[in-house]
Order: structure tokens, then sequence, then C-alpha cells
């Protein structure tokens, strides 16, 4: 039976059928797909989980976050390419290698030309009396994740209940052992981990390793029981699992995972009759061809030339040999290195290279350090110059520069490599063929390559040589490559999102992601932090008018915007009342005066022509803003990265000098833009002649009266880095000062980074303040309607931030000290007033540190 | 191009279930030993991400914390840089995977799961076991 059609640039299209897809069945599909330029084959995928091919290697992140979409691997669905037919949920059940068909579990018999099995392992269970029990699971995929979720939930329950703690048992104390006692964990329960071998990850670690292993992970709460097996298992009527082990020890336990090594999924293959391995795996010759010449292995399956390869770099190496072959190259599996790295638990374990000294006539340097919990060994060769192999344990930060150094010559002594005290092994004295990115097999060279080709961040060096997009653990030697060749740094935002503050603007506007958890799913990793929250919260706040406190944006501010005042060193708030212009009535001062006195707060003037009210506690900040609302104020802005104050003269009105109305137009500014968020905080000023008496200048946004209207100046700071503003255009009318101070505020917080004030802004743009003139006033980039329509709509949808609190009762129940005493105050606030002024006294707790 | 053939295998219907719904999960682990519980609040209260203080017997305090994965973490509410009761109303994210909350005062960060200070080894904060109970959340305290 043959497949050939024809295709309709006349050449004949063949069809492959890729049993599994796994990570190496759709590196295949991908590397065949993106080689085979003349489409001369079509893809048939028959995929046995209902997922399609995910980040196994990643599996461990599941936890936590159970977002499956985060693991799916880039491309997996193939949308778009007619070629490949990717059948999810769909068993080959049997190979009929006469007529050159694979019969489905969904009953389909489908014909090939060729056949590549990429079934993978699955997890060996040691026939343990009891290991088919409830509550015995692997650890493979992400069902099986499901699975140890839901049991681990229902034990938790169950153990409160009984008033004990739950606990777990991993049979197994390798790689994936460990992970998997993680993995338990991070679920709630204690880990037991039991190994047969005298240490953990017997086959990467040495005994002195292992015991630095031990310790650190027994320090994590996992309780380790080596140099024993498992005998039995049985079922308790509690419902938990009585397990025995060799050594006489008895535990009882709510759940146990096997992960005692793996088996290749070879089944179907023996089933059809072909050679398999010694110790099972499909055999292949070096170009993963099996004894059938139409039918070829790859991945955990494959036992190329007798030998099976349990991680995923071997496997995506015969994934491209097999497409090459398939498009009539001669590619062969040259082998592979077995060199791991990985932090468990947050304990960096690596290995790499000869790491058992098995070579005739090779040294160990050993350096163990026992406070700091690191172990670090290299082997050499008998004449201490080249570097075979080596252990780290604790610390691993060296692993990708040492392992590139496999087999070759050492500069200097190579007992320093170990030493903390010794020489750092440099990248950059690195030669161009030695391997950085040991996943996809990327060498130096061709990262330096890419760098000089233009990739000048990690994204682009990922997207256009792979490096770093697997294990990532290559990523800071690349990282360190970039920064070497004097390119400049990174703009990542922070360890979460790789974009920066700009780049994430443009994508919440052109994709109109509007919540924290959608952006990271999407565009970052982890689950964010104090420096990636507030970011995007201040993006969203200025992409749209909801208040800063609704559903998820809560969680994603700064204590002062989510308290909306400015938290003072013993934990109180000042309340800043909005005073524009600095204008203010009696009735209204009155007012301020009542509340401090009421309220017992300590009160300040404002170098931004306010009042500020400092010492005001949690739940005494409704009140406040109340009084404050109930003579028509409002609280405002001394905190956030937001608009503070327009500070101003007092101009035309009263000043003989004065040419313009500097307070109606200060006025008009402050209620123009209050609320505004932005990358930075940003104070503008007003003074109504050239004198300049509000210092103006000294404003992110300077306006200055002249006879015939404003000049604008742009970008003045003062801070830590003064700097004067400049100077953007004259004789304004007040309808186009205000339309270019909209359009230059929009550019701004659309284009700065985090915590980048104006001046510094300015400074790094490209072009200059004839680029801004440009922009602002000429229009050069098309964006001006846009620009001014946002800064419309936030115009338009500006709220009283704090009364929107007091007339909201969900928002409101939060404003207290306890959650479980709403009406305590809270007993460690207190304050010293028996000085020339009130000051809050600090508790006395033992000092961190003098200069903490 | 992806056609699903059959449904999902392997998933049973209680998993389905559980993979969509929220629930919630002690983060810290009661170490063996008597100790008193405290009602905290109900589990509804807690919002995703964000911390409370809960005043416990004896005048401490403790800062109760929901990540949005469900897990609940207590660590104690006094900053120990600072020297105020603060923690609570810090932020949460993680650092290279551990839960953490930054003071919101001077910003340094805190493990939640073991309190330690990420950035220097000599400082830890105290944990507290916790536990729900028919929806409510408690707080584990140690018997003297
Ligand atoms: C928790 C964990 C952590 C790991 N960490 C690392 C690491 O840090 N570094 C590393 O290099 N490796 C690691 N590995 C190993 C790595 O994941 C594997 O080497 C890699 O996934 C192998 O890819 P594969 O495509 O050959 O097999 P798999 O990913 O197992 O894929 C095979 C697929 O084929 C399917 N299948 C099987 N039989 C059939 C059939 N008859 N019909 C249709 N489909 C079928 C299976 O269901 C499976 O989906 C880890 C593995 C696990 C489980
Ligand atoms: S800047 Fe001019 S208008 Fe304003 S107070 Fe000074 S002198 Fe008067
Ligand atoms: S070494 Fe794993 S991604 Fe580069």
């Amino acid at each position: 039976m043959s497949t050939t059609t024809e295709n309709p640039t006349g050449t004949t299209t063949r069809t492959v059928v890729v049993v599994g897809h796994g990570m190496v069945g759709h590196r295949f599909v991908e590397a065949l797909r993106s080689r085979d330029t003349e489409s001369t084959w079509k893809v048939t995928v028959l995929s046995q989980e209902a997922e399609a091919a995910y980040d196994r290697v990643g599996l461990s992140s599941y936890v936590g976050a159970w977002d499956r979409t985060s693991l799916a691997l880039a491309g997996n669905t193939y949308a778009g390419d007619d070629l490949v037919d990717l059948r999810l949920g769909t068993r080959a059940e049997h190979v009929d290698r006469e007529a050159r068909t694979v019969t489905t579990s969904t009953g389909d018999v489908i014909a090939y030309d060729e056949l590549v099995l990429a079934t993978g392992s699955h997890p060996f269970v040691p026939p343990v009396p009891g290991h088919d029990s409830t509550g015995c699971f692997v650890y493979r995929t992400l069902d099986d994740l499901d699975g140890i979720r839901v049991a681990a939930e229902s034990a938790i329950e169950r153990a409160a209940v009984e008033g004990r703690e739950a606990n777990g048992l991993v049979v197994g104390g390798g790689l994936l052992g460990l992970e998997a006692a993680n993995a338990l964990r991070l679920l709630g329960l204690t880990p037991h981990v039991v190994e047969f071998a005298p240490r953990l990850m017997p086959l990467q670690v040495d005994d002195g390793g292992g015991a630095v292993l031990e310790g650190l992970i027994s320090h994590l709460g996992v309780q380790v029981h080596t140099g024993a097996g498992t005998s039995s298992i049985a079922a308790q009527d509690d419902g938990r699992l009585a397990v025995e082990l060799s050594d006489g020890t008895a535990l009882l336990t709510d759940l146990v995972v096997f992960s005692a090594g793996v088996r290749p999924s070879d089944a179907v293959a023996r089933a059809a009759g072909l050679d398999v391995g010694e110790r099972g795996g499909v055999l292949t010759d070096a170009a993963c061809r099996t004894s059938d010449e139409n039918v070829w292995a790859v991945g955990e399956v494959a036992a190329v030339e007798g030998r099976c390869y349990g991680l995923v770099a071997p496997g995506y190496t015969m994934a491209e040999v097999v497409a090459d072959r398939l498009l009539g190259g001669e590619a062969t599996f040259p082998g592979a290195d077995l060199s791991t790295k990985l932090k468990l638990l947050g304990v960096d374990v690596a290995s790499f290279g000869d790491a058992m000294a098995t070579t005739p006539g090779s040294l160990e340097i050993v350096h163990t350090d026992a406070t700091k919990g690191t172990y670090a060994k290299v082997v050499v060769s008998d004449d201490a110059r080249t570097l075979l192999g080596g252990i780290l344990v604790g610390d691993a930060s060296a692993y990708t520069t040492l392992k590139a150094y496999v087999g070759r010559e050492v500069p200097g002594d190579p007992g320093a490599l170990v030493s903390p005290a010794g020489a750092e092994l440099g990248a950059d004295a690195l030669p161009d063929d030695a391997v950085i990115c040991s996943c996809n097999n990327v060498t130096k060279g061709s990262i330096c390559g890419a760098i000089a080709e233009g990739a000048c961040d990690l994204a682009a060096i990922k997207g256009c040589t792979n490096a770093g997009t697997t294990c990532g653990g290559c990523l800071p030697t690349v990282k360190k490559l970039l920064v070497d060749s004097g390119v400049e740094l990174s703009k990542a935002l922070c360890e979460h999102f790789e974009q920066s503050r700009a780049e994430l603007f443009e994508i919440v506007a052109s994709t109109g992601i509007r919540t924290f958890s959608g952006l990271l799913a999407r565009y970052g990793t982890g689950t964010g932090c104090e420096i990636c929250k507030p970011t995007v919260a201040s993006i969203l706040a200025s992409t749209s008018s909801d208040h800063v406190l609704d559903g998820e944006q809560a969680a994603l501010q700064d204590s002062n915007d989510h308290f909306l005042a400015n938290i003072q060193k013993n934990g109180t708030y000042s309340v800043v009342p909005r005073m524009p212009g600095g204008e203010v009535t009696a009735e209204q001062l009155i007012t301020i005066g009542q509340v401090a006195q009421d309220f017992g707060l300590y009160v300040k003037v404002t170098g931004g022509q306010r009042i500020d009210l400092f010492g005001a506690r949690v739940e005494q900040l409704p009140a406040i803003w109340q009084r404050l609302v109930d003579v028509g104020m409002e609280s405002g802005q001394a905190y956030g990265k937001s608009l503070r104050t327009v500070k101003s003269c007092v101009g035309s009105s009263w000043c003989r000098y004065g040419v313009q109305d500097s307070v109606g137009m200060a006025v008009d500014l402050e209620h123009r833009y209050r609320g505004l968020r932005s990358p930075h905080k940003i104070k503008f000023g007003v003074s109504g002649c050239a004198r300049e008496c509000a210092e103006a200048r000294g404003k992110d946004v300077g306006v200055i009266a002249t006879d015939k209207g404003w000049n604008l100046y742009l970008c003045g700071n003062g801070g830590q880095t003064p700097a004067h503003a400049r100077l953007l255009a004259s004789d304004l009318d007040d309808e186009t000062l205000v339309r270019y101070i909209d359009r230059f505020l929009m550019f701004y917080v659309r284009t700065a980074d985090r915590l980048q004030r104006t001046a510094p802004w300015l400074d790094a743009l490209e072009g200059g303040l004839e680029h801004l003139r440009a922009v602002v006033c000429d229009d050069s980039l098309g964006i001006a309607d846009d620009l001014e329509a946002a800064m419309g709509r936030h115009v338009e949808g500006y709220q009283d931030e704090w009364k929107a609190v007091l007339d909201d009762p969900e928002k409101l129940s939060r404003f207290v000290s306890f959650v479980n005493a709403p009406e305590e105050a809270d007993p460690t606030v207190a304050f010293d007033e028996s000085g020339p002024r009130k000051v809050p006294v600090l508790l006395g707790l033992p000092t961190v540190r003098e200069n903490a | 191009m992806t056609t699903l053939v059959s449904p999902p295998q392997g998933m049973s219907a209680e998993v389905a279930a559980a993979a969509g719904r929220n629930v919630v999960r002690p983060g810290i682990l009661p170490s063996p030993g008597a100790r008193q519980w405290v009602s905290a609040c109900p589990v509804t209260a807690l919002v995703p991400g964000r911390g409370i203080a809960v005043l416990l017997p004896g005048g401490a305090q403790a800062a109760l914390f929901l990540l949005p994965n469900g897990m609940i973490y207590a660590v104690d509410n006094l900053d120990p840089y600072a020297r105020a009761a603060v923690l609570s109303r810090g932020l949460t994210g993680d650092r290279g995977g551990e839960p953490t909350v930054a003071s919101p005062l001077l910003k340094q960060v805190f493990s939640l799961r073991t309190g330690a200070a990420l950035d220097d080894p000599e400082v830890a904060l105290p944990t507290y076991a916790v536990r729900i109970q028919h929806g409510t959340v408690r707080v584990g305290l140690p018997l003297p």
C-alpha cells in the first residue's frame, strides 16, 4: 500500500507517521517541517496523552500553578500547517510492517512510508507487595500530577481532622525522586525519601557529594532513608498505607510515589518484531534506524547502538538526525553528554563529564565547605592539566563554564577551579567550539555570531540559536557573553518578565490583557514579585479608569497604593489632602486642623504646597477621608508613581508683576492630571512671570507665563540628580499648552522604564529633545491623536479613589489592623511627644544590624 | 492542525473537577507537638496575593497570606529591619519559585515558607502553622 500523492509543486509527497507526541516527537516534527522546504513529507502524529507535547523537563513547575498552558511547548499544535495531522488521545496499538500500516486505538488504519517511534519511557514500579494499592502513584505526566494533587489534598483534610500532619513517601532518591519529594512538600505533605543506594542521586554524585546533599535536603524537612529498600505496602482501614522498609523501619504514609527509574515504552515495537536492546529500548544504528529500514526510533525509547538516554538533549539530537535522514542526509548520532544540573528544593546539584573519575589515572580535587553546605569536585587527567569532569553540590554557578572546559586544558592550577578563593573561569577564555547550551547543542561561537549579527538581548539570542530554551541552565553564561560583547544589558523587568516596562505597556495596549495573571501566564514566568506587580498595576491603571483596588489589581499595589496613603517608618500612614496650586479656604484649613487634633496627627507643610498629616493608623484612614469629603476636599497622592502636585506662585491675580493667572492654570492642570499613574512620580510647577517664583523649571512639567501665553518646559527633576527642565515650545495659548502636556505625559507613560524619571528618560531618548519636540509639536510619529485620546479617557474616568473606598463596604473592610479583631488598634504603634515634636517610637526588637 | 479524537484518557471526573476547583491549603506544616489554634478569619476574607494581620493571644501578631495558587502561609508580622508591624502589608511573589513577601518599608524579601530573609542569612522571621477547618483559617501557636 502506497501513500504517494502529487503535491502542488509536482514532487511527490510521502507520509511519515510519528508515534508519541512527547518532547522528542514534537522536536522531530518541527525539525522535519522546517527543513522540508519542498513539502515532500506529510506527517501524522499519534499522541496517547490528551495534551499536545509539553515540557516534561519542567513538569514539577505544574505544581502550584496548575496551569497546563504554561508548560505547552511552542508550536505544539502546528496551527496553520496543513501537512501535519496531530491526533491527540490516540494510541498506536499495532504496527504491521509488511503492510506498512499503524492501527490506532480509535480503529483507524494509517499507512506510512516511514515510521518514527517516539514513545518515550514509563516509570518502573518495583513489584513489591501492595504496589498497586490506591494511593500509589508515578511521576511522569500532567495527569499523574493531577492525581497526586487530589490525593494530597484529601490526605491533608483527613490529617487535619485527626490532628496530625500528612505525609508522603517517595520510593527512589534519584533526580526525579527528589523532584517528586519537592512536589509533595509544595502540596503540603511532609515527604520521606527511600533510596536503595547508600546516598541520594547515586548516578550523579559520589559519596562526599551525597553526604552534603543529604544534609541540605534533610534540613529542608525531607526525611531521608538511604541504604534501604521498600519491602511491602499495605492499605490500612483509615485510608493510609503502611510501608515497611528493608532495614525494618515501618512508616504510615498518606501516599506513595514511585520514582525508581524508567523503562523504555517499547511494547508496540516488540510486538511488531523489531529488535530491542539488552535492557529494553528499540535497537537502532547510529542513524537511529531500527532493524526495519522504514522504521526509526528517537528519544528515550531508542537504544542507539544499544544504549538508551534518559535526557532530553540526546533525544533532540536523534530527532534532528532522523529528520536529516528522511530528507536524504547522512547525519549520525554522535553520542551524548550526560551532564546534569538541577535545582532541587533550592539546592543546586550538578555533575558533568567523568564525574565518577573512571578514567585510568585520573585525579580528584575536592573542596567541601561544611558551614556553607557546598561540595565541589573536579576530575582531571593524570598530568593535572585536562579537565575530565566534576560534581558540584550546594552551589553550581560554575557549572556551565566548567562543563565547557571538559576535555580541554585548564588555564592555570586546576585546584583553583573548586577553591572559593581561586580564579573563576571566565566564559571569555573559552574557545569558540565549546558548547554553552548543552540542551540544544549551541556553541560559544554560534552565540557570539548571533550577537555580532545584532541579537542584542536574551530573547533574540534564544530566538536565533535556541540556546537557553530548554532547561535555562546556560542562561547566566549566555548573559555573560552578551555583557562581555559590550551589548547593553537586558531590559528585563525582573526574573518574572523578560520584557521592559515599555514593552509590557505595548503588550497590554495591543492585546487588551487586563489582568496580571493573564499577562504573567502569556508573557512571564513564576508568580511575580514586588517589582513587576506594582509596575503592571501602574500600566493597568494608566490604561483604564478602574479603581486601583478593583478585583485582582488590589493584590498588585504597593502598600501605599493599597491603602491610598503614605506609609511611614512605624507602619502608620500620612494623609495629604489635595490642595491644587496650594490654594485652600479657611473652612478647609479649619477642618484639617480639627482632623489633626481629633486623630492626634503630627502636621507639617510640604515642599509641594500641601499639608501633611502624619501618624494615622490603617483603621483611621477612612474616617479621616470622610471628614475631608464632608467639606468638599479629597485626599491626594503624596505617594505612588503618579501625579503629585502642581505648585504655583500667586500670579497675575495678586502679584504686581504677574502676566498670567498661574494659580488658575495650576488648579486646572492638577484637576486634569490627578490620579494619573506613571513610571515614576510627576510634579508640575506654574509661574506667573519670568521671575519663576514657583521654581517650575525644577519640575517634570514647568509652565512659565509670557506676555503672549505660556512657555512649556519639560523633564526637570529635583531629587538625587537634579536637572533643569528644557524649553519645548514658547508662547502657547491655553488649549495648545494642555494638548502638548497631554501628548508628552502619555508618551512618557508609554515608553519609560520602571522608575525612570523624566530627565533620564529624555537623556536616553534617541534624538533627545529634538525628537521629543517633533513627536509632541509636529506629531512626527502620527500618534498624537492616540495619545490625546488616551489622556481624554483618563480625565473622563477620574474618580475620587478615597471616596470610592468609603462607598464600597468590601474595600472598606480591608482597612483594619487585625482581621480577627477589627476594633483593635495595633498595640505596637507608639509615639513620643516629650520632645519638640511628635515622633514614632519603633519596637524594642533586637535590631537586625545597625546599617540595615 | 489538531484533532481531539477521543476524550482525554486517564483523567477521571474527580481529577477534572479538582483541577478547576480553587483549593486552599496550608503551606507551613505544623511541627509535631501540642498547640493552640487561633481563629483568624473565614478563608473567603483573604484576597489572593495579599496579606492580613492576625492578633495572637499574648500580643504577638501573625501576617497571614493567601497566594493565588491556593497556598496559605503565616509568618510573624514584625519586620525585624524596620522594627514595625507591617509585613502583612507587603507584596507577595516568588523568587526562583520560593514564595516571598517583601517588606513595604525597606523592601527586604522574606521566604513565606521558612521565614528566612533571602538576602541575609542571619535573619529569619518566626513562622506559624496554619490549618483550615470548616472554612475558617486558624493559626497555630506552640503551647508555652
Ligand atoms: C519530572 C521529570 C523531570 C525531568 N527532568 C529532566 C531534566 O532536568 N533534564 C533532562 O534532560 N531530562 C529530564 N527529564 C527527562 C525528559 O523529560 C525525557 O528525557 C524526555 O521527555 C523524553 O522525551 P520523549 O519524547 O522521548 O518521551 P516522552 O516525553 O515520554 O514522550 C513519549 C510520549 O509518547 C506517548 N506514547 C507512548 N506510547 C505510545 C503509543 N503506543 N501511541 C501513542 N503515544 C504513545 C507517551 O504517552 C508520551 O506522551 C525529566 C523527566 C521527568 C518526568
Ligand atoms: S513668578 Fe512672577 S507672577 Fe509669580 S509670584 Fe513671582 S513675580 Fe509674581
Ligand atoms: S543548557 Fe539547557 S537550555 Fe541551555
